[in-house]
């Protein structure tokens, strides 16, 4: 399936918001919980998840949701997450990715990585305009969700408090060129969020790279009275 | 992701020259990151071995390649597994600072290349990989991230040439 097909899957909204919802979740996600969020009969989620594995869009797999295993365990479950490939539809067709992968290519054998930071923290700033530095955690899940990040709160230790609490993200919307050249666009995109949620305001972006994920995160700034 | 390939791990070699001294106090963050970032190794997961001095918790004390070069040398299940850690663990940090402490190298400064299950890659054997890298590209032997060969490929395309056992 070409990708511009694989996107007018998502024409459907009922289909749409299923894919919405198990991408948003970050985990394998069951028939029953897909059509209880999106508020369908479990039959039409289950005809809509399969056309949506289908087409691409999501990946699928059976887990005994119980967690139980062996005999008397019951059937396992069909669970569904986001496919990792990615769709992109340019009309008419443009190929930013080669010529991403190309500049990043030169960059790193020419040792850029300072130059790239320095652009990438004054593009930062530059989409913060004359606001202040992001006030909050709950300011930078809307600041980075406007930018295809996938923001999620997690909690830290002492959650009851929300100390320790830090922002992390799903996605990363450099994905293919991180994977190529990591340190230099890595560095290239801490920069870029340092400028856009500010480096001396009440929070502040700090590398925790993970498997999976973006490689910021967004918490409390430290020795900071806000 | 690829599953481990029976009876093959991947060995990855790289050299850092550094821009000061080890001493210097501008390379102290570098060495403050060491020991965090080594105990991260070693309980990532895939990790299998790496190298380090004896008597010392990493390899930094060891110049084989230089006064001024340092080498980090270690084997692990999976690409996958090295590429995680490498690039999505607190490694990636010390990755990104990495011009603030290391020369810029012109040729290649990392080497990958399939060991047998067990066996453990001596200084020598992996200088040799990163001498063949950067004398003949990547190929089977010795290859990068960018251009990855599997174990399979490699067993087929150097029959002799598969290390001999542990010294």
């Amino acid at each position: 399936m070409t990708d511009i097909d694989a996107i007018a899957v998502l024409q459907d909204p009922v289909r749409r918001r299923l894919y919405e919802y198990v991408a948003a979740q970050g985990r394998e996600v069951g028939r029953n919980e897909a059509a209880e969020a999106v508020g369908v009969a479990r039959t039409l989620a289950a005809h809509h998840l399969d056309r949506l594995t289908g087409a691409g869009l999501l990946e699928s797999g059976s887990r005994r949701l119980t967690g139980r295993s062996g005999p008397g365990a019951g059937r396992p479950a069909k669970v569904y997450t986001r496919a990792r490939v990615e769709r992109s539809v340019s009309l008419p067709a443009r190929d930013y990715r080669t010529a991403a992968e190309l500049l990043a290519e030169a960059a790193e054998q020419a040792g850029l990585d300072a130059g790239l930071c320095v652009a990438a923290r004054r593009r930062g700033e530059s989409l913060r305009g004359a606001a202040a530095p992001c006030g909050g955690l709950d300011e930078a899940v809307e600041l980075l969700a406007a930018r295809g990040y996938e923001p999620h709160l997690e909690q830290g230790e002492g959650s009851e408090t929300g100390q320790g609490a830090v922002v992390r993200m799903r996605n990363c919307p450099f994905h293919a060129v991180a994977e190529r050249f990591p340190p230099l666009v890595c560095g290239m995109n801490l920069a870029l969020l340092e400028g856009l949620i500010g480096t001396d305001g009440p929070v502040r972006a700090r590398m925790d790279a993970r498997p999976g994920e973006c490689c910021v995160v967004v918490e409390a700034s430290k020795n900071n009275e806000h | 992701m690829t599953e481990p390939a029976p009876g093959a791990h991947l060995a990855q070699l790289n050299v850092a020259t550094l821009l000061h001294p080890f001493e210097d106090p501008r390379i102290a963050p570098f060495v403050e990151m060491l020991d965090p970032v080594n105990s991260a190794a070693d309980g990532a997961p895939g990790f299998v071995w790496r190298l380090v001095e004896e008597g010392e918790g990493d390899a930094t004390g060891l110049r084989p390649a230089g006064e001024d070069v340092i080498v980090n040398l270690s084997v692990w299940e999976t690409r996958e597994a090295l590429w995680d850690f490498a690039y999505r663990s607190g490694h990636l940090e010390v990755m990104r600072r990495r011009r603030e402490w290391f020369r810029r190298h012109v040729e290649a400064h990392l080497v990958l290349w399939w060991v047998p299950a067990g066996h453990l890659p001596t200084v020598g054997e992996a200088l040799e990989r990163l001498s063949d890298l950067r004398a003949h590209g990547p190929s089977p032997r010795a290859f990068t991230f960018a251009s990855t060969y599997t174990a399979a490929e490699a067993a087929r395309h150097l029959p002799a040439a598969v290390p001999s056992a542990c010294p």
